[in-house]
């Protein structure tokens, strides 16, 4: 089991590996650097100078090594169009990012597995039925109409909700939370339900189709032999049968609400990273550009760790496979 | 009381169904047998002779759309055919144990061997959690699994299939069944344990007093395990009798043919011989004895006719060889397609 998490380990820092290569030759040879950081009045000297002084004349290996190291101690440069420093501006974003990809995933699993469970267990009766059918829209229908027709609906036309913005937040050190004030909280749902649909949707079906392969299984069939009440086979039996599939879809599924939360943010002024993306796309601001694709990596691969390890809490088979057949493949 | 040699279970004219697009299929056709306590009946036949289907039928686990269409399942008198789920769930595993063909994937491959008898006895019996656990224990040891207070926090992989059939015995005792349906418990298993399965099973259920439905394709274990053999063939019963006598003095022409394949009582592994041509269809079974196609000794009756069960020397056959009025005028195979 250690060798298989080390493993896992070398893995994840390739992948940061390569990420880094590509943010450092966005940062290095995308745009010019020194342009962005001086005015238009600076003399062709200052430039040369500033030039050797950022190291930006010193071999691109060395440069790499460098950024890396940086990077590393999350230092990214400042940003070109502020002219903080990149590292302060994401970590004022991530709370916001968090907070919503966090609530976005909980509300689709916790929607989105009891609805799988039950159309699994019950394929033919009619609430699965339309379940089935609503999941189709869920896919189909882009993430940014859906916040748009909620903010239509509960918003515009019901007054319920707030429209956009984070609401009240309380800062606690370095990070403003959503989670201890009423408004922040009502400010939470509408962008939560939007960015989390696609995934409850995603969900509802794997489990659903993992439900119903489980239930045509010998030893659900030899449960029911055995007596078993309809709970312990269809929840202690099945459901748990279906965990590591789930587990996986949910946990690569965190990455991809992180990553795609740019889309609503956008809709709800949202002020999280994806916000702050959308913004330096559109400056070229470069430095913070490569910072954000560091970190969503960086979020990807340690996500997909967690998801490996938790394999091995579901599921004792791999428990002892690791240990005893390793280098059998 | 009265009558003290009572059935501990009866079927009774049991029909299962399929309802189809193009219209029903009758898989099981009119069955009837009893066995007694403690008794073991073997059922044999060719694949797809309603075997599986007339076992599921009995433990109530017909897969839908299958269904009992007729007929009457009686376990200790009180019919159970026509339950209510919860109440048949109840004596599922309590009063009819089952085990089935393929002990690696009978047991939930994430929990242990123990917590799965334990929540199996739990479920059936008012025992704490660790009395459950010593039964259980005591059940492994029974079933004759080495170093069982070890082998009880293991799971299902860690065992070999041999074991695991051992644990699924154990699973199909633990509550202290009357009567065990076993649909093939040995097939997927190495040929060399089957053997010692088998025996363990016959042991196990004598000295419980556990009444036995042995479904297999092996005459060898028929001969040394069961006490009364019913034979299948198209989703009917065509020979029911005592052992011995089915064995050497078969009367269904179909037995027959069977029997042929085994030496002598006690050669293990005799397989089922293959008679000329193939079991009808579900879909295309002929007029009169379903057998009659296949049969070197079919008369004109037989095509017209289907006999039902009839006393035919020490066992009942469905045969018209054993009827006072016989097959008919012989014809062959030829003419009647004429
Ligand atoms: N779901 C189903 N739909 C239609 N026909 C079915 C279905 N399940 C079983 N049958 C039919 O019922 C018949 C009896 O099946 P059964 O499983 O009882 O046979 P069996 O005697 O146990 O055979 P085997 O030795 O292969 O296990 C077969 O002809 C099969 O085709
Ligand atoms: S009834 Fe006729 S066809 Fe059927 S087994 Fe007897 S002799 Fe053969
Ligand atoms: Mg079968």
């Amino acid at each position: 089991m250690l060798a298989f998490i080390l493993r896992r380990l070398l893995q994840s820092i390739a992948v940061l590996l390569t990420v880094g290569i590509v943010a450092f030759f966005l940062f290095r040879y995308v745009g010019d650097p020194i342009n962005a950081m001086v005015g238009q009045d600076t003399s062709m000297e200052e430039r040369a100078e500033l030039r050797e002084k950022l190291g930006l004349n010193d071999p691109a290996p060395l440069q790499f090594v460098r950024f890396i190291g940086n990077a590393a101690q999350g230092k990214f440069g400042l940003s070109y169009r502020t002219s903080e420093p990149v590292g302060r501006l994401i970590v004022e974003r991530l709370p916001a990012t968090l907070e919503l990809a966090l609530c976005a995933a909980i509300f689709a699993m916790v929607v989105g597995v009891p609805m799988g469970v039950y159309s699994g267990l019950y394929p033919r009766h009619w609430i699965s039925r339309v379940m089935q059918a609503v999941s189709l829209i869920g896919v189909s229908l882009p993430t940014f109409l859906i916040g748009i027709l909620l903010i239509l609906v509960f918003a515009v036309m019901l007054r319920l909700l707030p429209s956009f913005g984070r609401g009240d937040t309380v800062a606690l050190g370095g990070w403003t939370t959503n989670f201890l004030t009423v408004k922040g909280l009502q400010a939470l749902i509408l962008p939560s339900i939007t960015l989390g649909l696609f995934q409850l949707t995603l969900i509802m079906r794997l489990v659903r189709s993992e439900m119903l392969e489980v239930m045509r299984t010998d030893y659900i069939k030899f449960a029911r032999a055995r007596g078993l009440s309809d709970r312990a086979i269809n929840f202690g039996h099945a459901l748990k049968n279906t965990l590591v599939p789930v587990i996986t879809i949910a946990g690569l599924q965190l990455g991809a609400i992180i990553a795609f939360a740019i889309v609503t943010e956008t809709v709800f002024a949202w002020p999280g990273m994806g916000q702050l993306f959308i913004q330096s796309v559109q400056f070229a601001d470069i430095p913070v550009m490569a910072a954000y694709l560091l970190l969503i990596a960086f979020l990807f691969v340690a996500i997909n760790l967690v998801v490996d390890l938790l394999y091995f809490a579901v599921d004792p088979r791999l428990r002892s496979n690791v240990g005893a057949g390793k280098g059998a493949h | 009381m009265n009558a003290p040699a009572a059935p501990l279970l009866q079927v009774r004219n049991l029909r299962v169904e399929f309802p189809t697009r193009r219209g029903t299929l009758l898989a099981v056709d009119d069955v009837s047998f009893d066995i007694a306590p403690g008794e073991v009946l073997g059922v044999v036949g060719e694949s797809g002779a309603g075997k599986s289907l007339t076992g599921n039928a009995i433990i109530g686990l017909l897969e839908p759309p299958g269904r009992i269409a007729a007929g009457q399942v009686l376990l200790e008198g009180e019919r159970i055919d026509n339950l209510p789920y919860e109440r048949m769930r109840r004596i599922r595993g309590a009063k009819i144990g089952a085990i089935f063909q393929d002990p690696l994937t009978s047991l939930n491959p994430l929990y242990t061997v123990g917590r799965q008898i334990v929540e199996t006895i739990q479920t059936h019996l008012p025992l704490s959690a660790q009395a459950a656990r010593e039964r259980a224990l005591d059940l492994l040891k029974q079933v004759g699994i080495p170093a069982a207070e070890q082998r009880i926090d293991h799971y299902p992989h860690q065992f070999s299939g041999g074991m695991r059939q051992r644990v699924v015995i154990a699973l199909a005792l633990c509550a202290g069944p009357r009567l065990i349906v076993a649909d093939e418990p040995t097939t997927a298993l190495d040929v060399s344990i089957q053997a010692q399965i088998i025996a363990l099973l016959k042991r196990l259920c004598r000295e419980h007093g556990t009444a036995v439905m042995l479904v297999t394709h092996d005459m060898g274990v028929i001969a040394e395990t069961a006490d009364r053999v019913a034979v299948m063939y198209a989703g009917r019963i065509a020979e029911i009798g005592p052992v011995r006598d089915v064995i050497k003095s078969a009367a269904h022409p179909y037995t027959r043919g069977l029997m042929g394949s085994i030496p002598s009582m006690g050669v293990r592994s005799a397989r089922l011989v293959q008679i000329d041509g193939a079991m009808p269809r579900l879909t295309e079974i002929p007029r009169g004895c379903a057998f009659n196609a296949r049969c070197t000794e079919a008369g004109e009756r037989c095509f017209r006719e289907r006999p039902e069960l009839m006393a035919a020397g020490a066992t009942r056959a469905a045969c018209w060889r054993h009827d006072t009025g016989g097959v008919g005028a012989v014809r062959t195979k030829e003419a009647a397609h004429a």
